[in-house]
């Protein structure tokens, strides 16, 4: 019997007999490539793949007809993108400080508290949702009542029901942003906005628009994807009783259990590239102008690097994943994220006996002929106290 | 007990001791600069690369081929590159000195 939070790979045919797979995105196709070793290259060669195109075009789907601010440095290639890269990484560092793990360890405890004394929670939008818009004002270290704004906007900042991409709600979010900017000029403080706002590249104040990019870019990367790895790790765990368990004998390993989640679930299925030249992916002619993306679901499942890579192993000692991208663009909010994991899986050791499913819709996204589920759409559930 | 030096990119030197686990943790532990080691050890991320001194490579070893899938695509990688999350520490380490790659 298929267990709950298996997520199986749906490439692994076209991954092992072509290299590659094609999916139409808005009339905009995507050659999605499909090999580690494939991916790992195609990410580390800016010049024939590009990040620098259109804002919104490498990203699928296509963000073009819903935004015209660039993220930063996502959109970028080097050298540019090191030059901003540089500027905020100290900032994305952060959360791998003694006192901020220690705030983050404090939140999440008191969501999992109000968890527990309930008969069921919906996942989703009472959990996940609720721990990640938390987590979000320590990163941007404004105040904590801020999360309520974003709570109440819901999971998805581009997608609505019925829509993969929802113009009036992304502009929800740009329309906030541009407020947070506004005030940050008025009466700077110690927040990301007043940070970005008084840097400077070469000698110039970066501007308005600039910080525009990188605050959507903080906003958007972290939203689903954090979401998605929360809601995945607590379905695995609910039929994985065990790994609670040793996560409580054995804490020391809960950093391996992160990264094999990461690698396993991959919240972030891929990312686009924009092909400068004419060139070949795996044998097969791709014309300039054209896109490709960077399959990390695929490439994290490839049986010439991971041995059982459908299966989840907790303790996997080596495990070259690139669930946070790869080469220059790595995600930037990687430290965040793994620190959220970290703090999360330790919580629950220390709280949580076990954890019953009831009913839930996965949440499927359809790659042309492939199918792929990222996460789940609703899920109830109830955290059992860890009473010995 | 090993005896382990870095030199940092800004050319300080820093002299460790250490029993057991990898000289990773060791230099995250002493926040050594430009030894980030994000992944916790797992070869997922390249944050802690460094190049071992030419005569030491009898001490390390070579990079297995996990790390050198994911050195061969850091322009800095040379053949006494490691990714030091991968060394173990132990006697045979004793007086290794790694240049930080960041």
């Amino acid at each position: 019997m298929m267990e709950k939070y298996e997520l199986l790979d749906p490439f692994e045919k076209a991954r092992l007999e072509k290299g590659f797979e094609e999916m139409d995105d808005q009339e905009d196709p995507v050659k999605m490539i499909l090999r580690h070793k494939d991916v790992r290259k195609t990410a580390h060669n800016y010049k024939t793949f590009t990040s620098a195109a259109v804002p919104g075009r490498i990203v699928v789907p296509s963000e073009i007809n819903i935004r015209k601010t660039r993220q930063i440095p996502f959109e970028l290639d080097p050298p540019v993108h090191g030059v901003y890269r540089a500027l905020i990484e100290p900032w994305f560092k952060r959360p791998l400080q003694e006192e901020y793990t220690e705030k983050l360890t404090a939140q999440i405890a008191e969501l999992v508290e109000e968890t527990l004394i309930r008969d069921q929670v919906e996942v989703i939008e009472e959990f996940a949702l609720i721990l990640q818009s938390r987590a979000l004002t320590l990163l941007l270290n404004i105040p904590f009542k801020e999360a309520e704004t974003w709570i109440s906007w819901g999971t998805h900042v581009f997608r609505s029901e019925d829509t993969a991409l929802d113009g009036d709600k992304a502009n929800i979010l740009y329309k906030y942003i541009d407020g947070q900017i506004e005030k940050a000029i008025e009466n700077p403080s110690e927040d990301l906005y007043s940070l970005l706002l008084a840097s400077e590249v070469d000698g110039k104040k970066l501007t308005k628009e600039e910080v525009k990019g990188v605050m959507v870019l903080t906003f958007a990367g972290g939203r689903d994807t954090i979401i998605n790895a929360v809601t995945n790790a607590i379905v695995y765990l609910s039929g994985h009783q065990e790994s609670l368990e040793r996560f409580r004998k054995e804490p020391e390993i809960i950093g391996k259990a992160v990264e094999e989640m990461i690698r396993y679930f991959s919240p972030l299925t891929q990312i686009g590239r924009v092909v400068t030249e004419d060139t070949y992916v795996c044998e097969h002619a791709v014309k300039a102008d054209t896109r490709v993306s960077l399959c990390w679901a695929s490439a994290n499942r490839d049986a010439s690097v991971f041995e059982n890579p459908n299966q989840i192993v907790v303790d996997r000692k080596i495990n070259p994943h690139v669930g946070f991208g790869f080469s220059h663009h790595n995600c930037l909010g990687a430290s965040h994220a793994r620190q959220i994991m970290r703090v999360l899986l330790g919580t629950l050791a220390k709280k949580v006996e076990s954890i019953e499913l009831f009913d839930f819709k996965e949440n499927i996204e359809e790659l042309g002929e492939i199918k792929r589920k990222v996460g789940y759409d609703y899920l109830n559930a109830k955290f059992n106290r860890l009473t010995k | 007990m090993a005896k382990i030096t870095f030199i940092t990119s800004d050319n300080e030197t820093i002299e460790l001791e250490g029993t057991s686990g990898s000289v990773m943790e060791l230099a995250v532990e002493h926040n050594v600069k430009g030894i980030d080691g994000d992944c916790g050890g797992v070869c997922s991320c390249a944050t802690c690369h460094v190049h071992v001194k030419p005569e030491d490579m009898t001490k390390t070893g070579p990079a297995s081929e996990t790390e050198t899938d994911m050195l061969e695509l850091d322009d800095n990688a040379d053949e006494y590159s490691r990714l030091c999350c991968q060394l173990e520490i132990g006697d045979s380490l004793d007086g290794v000195v790694l240049k930080v790659a960041k």
